[in-house]
C-alpha cells in the first residue's frame, strides 16, 4: 500500500520531507531517544571517538589526494610539496599522518574494552565479528597508505609485507607478482596501493555503519555485562551520552593535538625522510608501532610459512572468540579468574609490541616466544577452560541496582529520583 | 614552561619506550644540545639561520644539494626579497632551452630551486670516491637522533684511537655508526667569516649551519607550534565547558 | 531534536535556576564547538588556494630586444598567453585617431599602453568571449579587418591596441599587470 510514513515532527519543511524518507524520524530514534544503559563508564567513548577519527581520516585524505602524485618520481617530492608549499598542507600531512596512529590507539582501546566486558558474547557475535573486519580493514589501508609518501620505509615495508605472501605453498610467488603488478614494487605498485588507499576507507565506513546496525539491534553492553532489563536501567541516548561522549572527545584532540602539533614526528621512522631506494634496505627496519606486536608474531616462528600463518592466525582468532570464551558471565568484574589473565594478555601485548621494535637478539627471542606462546593460550586454551573451572561472582540484580540487596530497597541511588527522567522513554 | 617541555619530554620517551621507536643504535649517542627551535615555544634563532645558510653556501654546498629548497623559502629565515632576488641571480642554474632546442643555463630567479653541485647521483659518486653526499633538505629529520646527531657528526672529527683500522679515504668521527665516515672535515675554526663578526670557532659554525638545516627540515615549525599551543588551549577550555555541561545534565540522574 | 527534550526535562524538574545556568553554559558550548569546527574546516578551504610555488612562478620577465616593429611574441604568464606585440608607427597613429564611438568599449589608445613606450601593446591573448586564443601574434596570421587580431572561434575582431571592434566579443583584450624595469625588459605579474 502506498503511503506517507506518520510523522510526529510539526514544522511543515521536516515533516514534508520526513514522511516521504524518516530520516529525522530514524535520528531521533537511534540516537536521539535511543535507550541505552545507564552506566557507561568513559571506555564506551572509544566508538564514538573511532567513527570521529575516520572522518577526520578521509577529509584530510580527499584533501591530501588533491595535491598528492601517484609515481615513483613524483610521490616523495609531491609530498614534500605539500608541506612545505600547500597552504596548511602541513596541518593536513600531519593530521593524517598521526591521525593513522590515534586511531589505532582508539581502536586497540575499543578493542580492550570489549575483551574486559566481554562485549562479544552472546547476543552480539556478529556485532563482535564486524569490528574484527573493522580491524583488518583498517590494517590494510594503513598499509597502503604507510607506502605512498614514497619513503625507504614505504618501499621496505611494502616490501616485505607483499612479501608475506609469497609463504603460500605453490602459488605464492605468483600472488607477490601478480600484487606488484611487476617483479618488485615499483610504479605499477604504488598506483595500485593508492587507488585501493582512497577506496578502502569508504568500504570501511560502510562496514562501520553495518557495525553500528548491529549494535542497535542487540543494543549496547555495559560495564556489569547484564542485559537491560526496565527503563530504569537506560537513558535516552541524547543528551546523556552525545554530551559525554563529547567531553571524551575534547581530551582525545588534546592528545591528538600535541602530536601533530609539537611531536608530529616521534611515532615516525627518520628513514622514511629518505627517498625510496631499490637498492638499499635501511639498517633497521621496524614496521609502525600498531603492527609490532604482530610482526614480532610474525618473527617468532623460525619458519616463514609457520610466521605468516601465525601472524594471520593471531588476529583471525579473534573472529571465533565469541565460541572460545565459554563463560556465560560477560564483565569481568564478576570473573575472579578471567580478570588475571586478560591483564597478562594486555601485558604480553605490550611485550610483543617491544620484541617488534628490536632486533631479533638473544632474550628478546625467547621473550617474543613466550608471549607469542601465551597469546595463542589465552585465547585457545585458557578461556574455553576457565568458562568451566570459573565460580563468577554473584550478579546484580539490575543496571539501576548494581549492588545486591533486598529487592526494592538498597541501591546507591534512591530509586525514585532515578526514575523521573526515564519516563519518557 | 619547563615543566611542560619536560612533560612532553617524558610522554614522548615513556611512548618511544613502550614501543620500542628508539631503535638500539651501535655508535655513541651524541650529546644534547640547546636549540633555540626546541620545545613548546621554541623559534628559529634567524641570526644563526642565516649564517649557517652562508656556511652551507660556501662549504656544504660544494658537495651536498638541497633539492627540495627554493631561493624564494629564504624569505623563513628573515631574507627580504631583493636579498633573495640577489642570492638567486648570483647562481647559473638550467633555464630551459634556447631556441636552438638546447639546454640554457641563467641567473637564478626565486623560484629556482637550490642550486645542486653536480647533474645527478652518479656525477655525485663519481667526484666523492664514490660515496654519494646525502641530499640535506630534510637531513636532520631523516637522521636518528636530529639535530643533536648532525652537530654531532660535524664536531666529532677525532684521531682514530690505537688498534682502529680505518679504511682508505675514510675518516674517524665519534658519532657516526661505525666510527668511519667517507665525508672529510666539514668546518674547521675561524673558516667561514661572518659579516658583524659573530664568532665562528667550529662548535659555533656547526651550531649556525644546524640551525639552518633543521629549519629546511622543518619550515613550518614556528607556524606549527604557535598553532598548537591555540589549539591545545582552546580543546582545554572546550573540555572544561563540555564537561560543566556533563556535570549539569548528568546531575539529576546521580 | 534537542529542543522537545530539553524543554520535557525542564518541565519535569521545574528548577528554573538550575536549567537556565544549564542552558547558558550549553550556548557557550555549542557556540565554541561551532567556531572550533569553522577553525578546522578553513585549513582545508585554504588548501584549494593557489600554493606558494604555484604564486611565485606568477611573475615573469621579458626581454624584448628580439621583437622587431610589426612582430609580437607570445609568452606564458599563470598558465595564459601574453601577447606582446611592436606596432609600427603606422599602427601606433590609426590606433590613436580611431574615434572611440567606433569601439565596443570605447577606450582610449592611451589608456592601452604604459606612458612613453607606446609602441608596446602587452594583452591577456584570451579571446573575452568564450575564452579561444585569438590568432594574429605572428605576421602569418590572419589579423581581421582592424590589424589586430582575429579569434577562429566566433569571428570577433580586435584592433592594434587589443580593443574589440567586431563581436561577439563583448569586451577588450585584458591587460595583464606589468610594468617596464628598463627599455628592453618588462615584468609581467
Amino acid at each position: 500500500m502506498a503511503g506517507l510514513y506518520k510523522s510526529d515532527y510539526e514544522n511543515p519543511v521536516i515533516r514534508w520531507i520526513d514522511t516521504r524518507l524518516p530520516i529525522f524520524s530514524l535520528m531521533q530514534k537511534e540516537y536521539g531517544t535511543f535507550p541505552t544503559p545507564r552506566n557507561f563508564n568513559y571506555f564506551w567513548n572509544f566508538g564514538a571517538l573511532a567513527l570521529v577519527t575516520l572522518v577526520i581520516m578521509m577529509a584530510t585524505g580527499i584533501f591530501l589526494a588533491m595535491n598528492y602524485s601517484p609515481n615513483t618520481g613524483l610521490a616523495f617530492d609531491s609530498v614534500q610539496r605539500i608541506m612545505r608549499d600547500v597552504n596548511y598542507g602541513w596541518l593536513l600531512r600531519y593530521t593524517h599522518q598521526n591521525g593513522a596512529s590515534m586511531f589505532f590507539m582508539v581502536v586497540y582501546i575499543h578493542i580492550f574494552r570489549g575483551f574486559y566486558y566481554g562485549s562479544y558474547k552472546y547476543p552480539r557475535e556478529l556485532l563482535w565479528m564486524i569490528g574484527v573486519v573493522i580491524l583488518l580493514l583498517m590494517m590494510a589501508t594503513a598499509f597502503m597508505g604507510y607506502v605512498l609518501p614514497w619513503g625507504q620505509m614505504s618501499y621496505w615495508g611494502a616490501t616485505v609485507i607483499t612479501n608475506l605472501f609469497s609463504a603460500i605453498p605453490v602459488i605464492g610467488q605468483t600472488v607477490v607478482t601478480w600484487l606488484w603488478g611487476g617483479f618488485s614494487v615499483d610504479n605499477p605498485t604504488l598506483n595500485r596501493f593508492f587507488s585501493l588507499h582512497y577506496l578502502l576507507p569508504f568500504v570501511l565506513f560502510g562496514v562501520v555503519f553495518l557495525h553500528v546496525v548491529a549494535l542497535h539491534i542487540t543494543g549496547s553492553n555495559n560495564p556489569l555485562g547484564i542485559e537491560v532489563k526496565t527503563p530504569q536501567d537506560t537513558l535516552p541516548f541524547h543528551p546523556y551520552y552525545t554530551i559525554k561522549d563529547s567531553v571524551g572527545l575534547c581530551v582525545f584532540l588534546i592528545v591528538f593535538a600535541v602530536f601533530v602539533f609539537f611531536v608530529p614526528h616521534t611515532l615516525g621512522d627518520p628513514n622514511n625522510f629518505i627517498p625510496a631506494n631499490p637498492l638499499q634496505t635501511p639498517a633497521d627496519i621496524v614496521p609502525e608501532w600498531y603492527f609490532l606486536p604482530f610482526y614480532a608474531i610474525l618473527r617468532s616462528v623460525p619458519n616463514k610459512l609457520g610466521g605468516v600463518t601465525l601472524m594471520f592466525a593471531s588476529i583471525l582468532v579473534l573472529f571465533v572468540l565469541p565460541w572460545l570464551d565459554t563463560s556465560p558471565v560477560r564483565s569481568a568484574r564478576f570473573r575472579p579468574l578471567y580478570r588475571p589473565f586478560i591483564f597478562v594478555l594486555v601485558l604480553s601485548l605490550f611485550a610483543l609490541g617491544a620484541v617488534g621494535a628490536h632486533k631479533p637478539e638473544g632474550l628478546w627471542v625467547v621473550l617474543g616466544r613466550v608471549c607469542t606462546a601465551y597469546y595463542f593460550l589465552h585465547f585457545l586454551v585458557i578461556l574455553p577452560v576457565l568458562g568451566v573451572l570459573e565460580r563468577p561472582l554473584p550478579l546484580p540484580e539490575s543496571i539501576s541496582r548494581p549492588v545486591l540487596g533486598p529487592p526494592g530497597g538498597g541501591g546507591p541511588m534512591p530509586a525514585g529520583a532515578a526514575a523521573k527522567p526515564m519516563e519518557k522513554s | 614552561m619547563r615543566s611542560v617541555r619536560r612533560a612532553t619530554v617524558a610522554a614522548a620517551l615513556l611512548l618511544a619506550g613502550l614501543f620500542g621507536i628508539a631503535a638500539a643504535q651501535e655508535s655513541v649517542p651524541p650529546p644534547k644540545q640547546e636549540w633555540s627551535f626546541g620545545g613548546v615555544f621554541g623559534t628559529y634563532d634567524l641570526a644563526a639561520a642565516q649564517r649557517g645558510f652562508q656556511i652551507y653556501s660556501e662549504v656544504c654546498s660544494n658537495c651536498h644539494s638541497m633539492r627540495l629548497m627554493y631561493y624564494r623559502d629564504l624569505s623563513g629565515i628573515g631574507l627580504n626579497e631583493a636579498q633573495i632576488k640577489a642570492v638567486a641571480a648570483s647562481v647559473q642554474v638550467p633555464v630551459g632551452l634556447n631556441d636552438q632546442g638546447e639546454p640554457v643555463n641563467g641567473p637564478g630567479t626565486p623560484a629556482s630551486r637550490f642550486k645542486s653541485p653536480f647533474p645527478n647521483d652518479l656525477a655525485a659518486r663519481a667526484a666523492n670516491n664514490g660515496a654519494l653526499p646525502p641530499d640535506l633538505s630534510l637531513i636532520v629529520n631523516a637522521r636518528e637522533g636530529g639535530a643533536d646527531y648532525v652537530y654531532g657528526i660535524l664536531t666529532g672529527y677525532q684521531d682514530p684511537p690505537e688498534n682502529f683500522k680505518l679504511q682508505e679515504g675514510m675518516n674517524y668521527n665519534e658519532y657516526f655508526p661505525g666510527h668511519q665516515i667517507a665525508m672529510p672535515r666539514p668546518l674547521q675554526d675561524g673558516q667561514v667569516e661572518f659579516a658583524g663578526g659573530a664568532p665562528n670557532a667550529t662548535a659555533d659554525e656547526a651550531h649556525d649551519v644546524v640551525t639552518f638545516l633543521a629549519w629546511t627540515s622543518n619550515p613550518e615549525l614556528v607556524e606549527r607550534k604557535q598553532m598548537g599551543i591555540r589549539a591545545v588551549l582552546f580543546l582545554t577550555l572546550m573540555t572544561g565547558l563540555t564537561y560543566a555541561v556533563k556535570r549539569k545534565i548528568w546531575a539529576e540522574v546521580h | 531534536m534537542a529542543e522537545p527534550l530539553a524543554a520535557a526535562t525542564t518541565a519535569q524538574h521545574g528548577q528554573p535556576d538550575i536549567v537556565s545556568k544549564r542552558d547558558f553554559l550549553k550556548l557557550v558550548t555549542i557556540s565554541g564547538a561551532a567556531i572550533g569546527a569553522g577553525a578546522f574546516a578553513w585549513p582545508f578551504i585554504a588548501s584549494m588556494n593557489p600554493s606558494r610555488d604555484v604564486l611565485a612562478l606568477s611573475s615573469v620577465e621579458v626581454d624584448l630586444t628580439p621583437v622587431q616593429a610589426g612582430q609580437g611574441i607570445t609568452v606564458v604568464w599563470r598558465g595564459k598567453p601574453i601577447f606582446v606585440r611592436h606596432r609600427t608607427e603606422a599602427e601606433i597613429k590609426e590606433a590613436v585617431d580611431t574615434p572611440l564611438q567606433a569601439m565596443i568599449e570605447p577606450v582610449p589608445d592611451a589608456d592601452r599602453v604604459k606612458p612613453g613606450h607606446a609602441q608596446w601593446i602587452v594583452v591577456i591573448g584570451i579571446c573575452t568571449h568564450l575564452g579561444c586564443v585569438p590568432l594574429g601574434n605572428k605576421p602569418t596570421d590572419p589579423r581581421g579587418d582592424y590589424g589586430g587580431w582575429f579569434c577562429p572561434c566566433h569571428g570577433s575582431q580586435y584592433d592594434t591596441a587589443g580593443r574589440v571592434r567586431h563581436g561577439p566579443a563583448p569586451l577588450n583584450l585584458f591587460l595583464p599587470p606589468y610594468a617596464f624595469e628598463s627599455d628592453t625588459k618588462i615584468r609581467i605579474g
